[in-house]
């Protein structure tokens, strides 16, 4: 997440003088009358590990596959480079895939399969065999070079289709749900191999998924998609702690998400009326906003401290009692109930033994947290 | 399963076999017969097969036929092959269930009729009738065996295989010949097969298309017969149900084990 001070930070999307790899302009994509992208403008930069999360039918594949060339947009244009890729095929564009199900090809051995591209592109004869055992030693893979696909493991498999679709230099690399076929220790694993390799290359990757974990790790840039639409595009700590909209604070991790109205306004900070009998909660929105407003406000359980004694230091406290904890073991979730019969969600990191649990069911409890915890949120 | 052999199974294994094979065998016994008259036995012998050899008739007749079934057999194969990929293929159009109907259609069709309707086409078109019709009416009826038996196949082929062969710098052609096709020959070869042995023994069809010059082996027993059966035709016939024997049980073979193979091998490329 946030770079070091001393490193130059990488965002070029910060910076005018930048020229994206990759501009959709208005695309939009209909199969029949259904909309699968809508309207969408977008830009991607070199290197960039740029991820599209949503879930499934939100249109994020059909993006790929219009990269990859195997869709076309029904209306509006892809650059890449600076060329409209329209009427370019999909076996003449400098884009690799790699596929969810790997698609291996089965007859071939993993030192052919990944000499395949090669031997279709304009590389000298005499010079495939360097670059294969070049990419099997990038992904580990020179012990496995003479096996088929049904011979090696999942994992194994995964790093084949990576080499394959890496073999041929590719200015762009789409990953669809690389990882997703993993179990959750080998993709975790993955994930930072992924990046790994993602810096020695330089390549730009594109990634699909619908794990927001895998997304949040791997990505410079997050884009949240919904129904062929971008809802929020952003590094992946500003999509958790600035989410623009209900629809993104819901997707990414864990939220309580509290309705109100704006009752009082002095400059940045406002006061939220939520529920009859409980305290305002105080929030804060740059440029402030009008009394009256109908608004969301957003909280993530962690950002919550809970406590048996009421603090005095907080700027916003709500009485309740314990209805469940959820030991997780780095973390606990403590749900509690506030009065009228609301819950909210508190996360409490387990940072030292505990032999006796301070709180437990059915105490008295309050929530505490300040006044820039949470984002108000205008939809 | 009920894995014990009850009289009752044991009956109608043995009531349906003989059913079935009953007739071939006393055939292939008496082609061994050392007697000229069919129906007494005297002895065994292979004279038939040795008289056989020296027959002019037969002989040409069984290489018209041979040539028939491999001309006819591989041209179906590319064409039935064709029809098969783009009817899986080319996804939802207008009328694609009339045209996937209209390929399995001369498959109940009765031969008579395929046969008749071919005899008429020859004769408005002012074609000779001989070797080369009969090429042309056996592409026509095996064709649409090839085509189920590789459509079968291709139903479950995995179709970002393809477009990974795309993806990587394959021209559509490239990408069907250099990873479609390796994947899915075992169903080709066997759909060659099967059409190979149609293409031998059909009758009816030729019937109707050949020419004074173009006699097949089925024509010429079938005629033979008429003047009465010949140990020399049992003989000949003998031969013929070991060819196509050999050609169907290969045929089975090669689909069963290899698709069942390549669909392993598959489904754990797919999986973990």
């Amino acid at each position: 997440m946030a770079q070091p001070g001393t490193r130059p930070v990488f965002a070029p999307w910060n910076d005018p003088e930048q020229k994206p790899l990759i501009q959709f302009k208005n695309v939009t994509k209909k199969f029949g009358d259904f909309v699968a992208i809508d309207d969408i403008t977008l830009d991607i930069y070199r290197r960039e590990f740029f991820a599209l999360l949503g879930p499934s039918g939100c249109g994020k594949t059909t993006l790929m596959r219009m990269l990859a060339g195997f869709e076309t947009p029904t209306s509006g244009t892809i650059m890449l480079d600076g060329v409209d890729i329209a009427p370019v095929p999909p076996n003449k564009r400098p884009v690799n895939m790699m596929f969810q199900s790997y698609a291996l090809f089965p007859h071939l051995t993993v030192w052919d399969n990944i000499a395949f591209g090669l031997r279709r592109s304009d590389m000298p004869k005499d010079q495939i065999p360097t670059r294969v055992e070049e990419m099997l030693r990038l992904t580990r893979l020179e012990k496995f070079a003479k096996r088929k696909p049904h011979q090696i493991s999942g994992g194994q498999r995964q790093r084949v289709a990576l080499a394959r679709s890496l073999a041929k230099a590719p200015k762009l690399l789409l990953l669809d749900e690389p990882l997703g076929a993993l179990d959750k220790k080998l993709r975790q694993d993955t994930q930072f191999e992924l990046m790994d390799i993602q810096e020695k290359t330089g390549t730009t990757f594109v990634i699909v998924t619908h794990d927001q974990e895998e997304a949040m790790t791997v990505a410079s840039r997050v884009a949240v998609m919904d129904h062929g639409r971008m809802i929020q595009v952003d590094t992946p700590d500003r999509i958790y702690e600035t989410p623009s909209s209900v629809y993104v604070a819901d997707f990414i991790g864990d939220v309580n998400i509290i309705e109100g109205t704006v009752s009082d306004v002095t400059d940045d900070k406002v006061r939220i009326d939520w529920a009859e009998g409980q305290p305002k909660i105080n929030g804060t929105i740059a440029g402030g906003l009008a009394k009256g407003t109908h608004v969301h406000y957003a909280i993530r359980p962690e950002k919550i401290a809970i406590a048996t004694q009421p603090p005095t230091d907080r700027a916003n406290v709500i009485e309740g009692t314990v209805h469940d904890i959820a030991y997780l073991g780095n973390i606990s979730t403590y749900k509690v109930e506030l009065a009228g019969g609301r819950m909210m969600k508190a996360q409490v990191a387990n940072d030292r033994r505990i032999a006796r649990r301070e709180i437990t069911w059915d105490d008295k409890v309050w929530l505490s947290f300040t006044d820039t915890a949470g984002v108000v949120l205008l939809n | 399963m009920n894995r014990r052999f009850s009289w009752f199974n044991a009956t109608s294994l043995t009531l349906g076999f003989a059913f079935l094979y009953l007739p071939m065998l006393i055939l292939v016994i008496y082609s061994f017969n050392a007697s000229k008259l069919v129906t007494v036995w005297a002895g065994f012998s292979t004279k038939w097969y040795g008289e056989l050899l020296t027959n002019e008739a037969f002989l040409s007749a069984a290489w018209v036929t041979l040539k028939v079934a491999v001309i006819s057999s591989t041209v179906a194969t590319v064409l039935g092959t064709m029809a098969a990929y783009v009817l899986v293929r080319a996804g939802r159009f207008t009328g694609r269930t009339l045209f996937s109907g209209m390929i399995y259609a001369p498959i109940v069709m009765p031969e008579v009729i395929t046969g008749l309707a071919m005899l008429l086409l020859f004769i408005s078109l002012g074609l000779d009738r001989g070797v080369t019709t009969i090429i042309l009416a056996h592409i026509t009826f095996t064709m649409c065996f090839v085509s189920v038996v590789v459509s079968s196949r291709l139903v479950t082929f995995d179709k970002s295989l393809e477009e990974a062969a795309l993806d990587l710098g394959c021209t559509p052609f490239d990408a069907f010949k250099s990873v479609t096709l390796p994947i899915i020959a075992p169903a080709v070869v066997s759909g060659w097969l099967l059409a190979f042995t149609l293409s031998l023994d059909d009758l009816v069809i030729s019937q109707f298309v050949a020419g004074p010059s173009s006699t097949t082996l089925p024509m010429k027993i079938f005629s033979a017969v008429r003047l009465g059966v010949s140990p020399e035709i049992n003989a000949l016939s003998t031969i013929l149900i070991s060819i196509v024997t050999v050609g169907v049980i290969s045929a089975s073979l090669i689909s069963k084990r290899n698709i069942a193979r390549q669909r392993a091998d598959e489904q754990k490329a797919l999986q973990l």
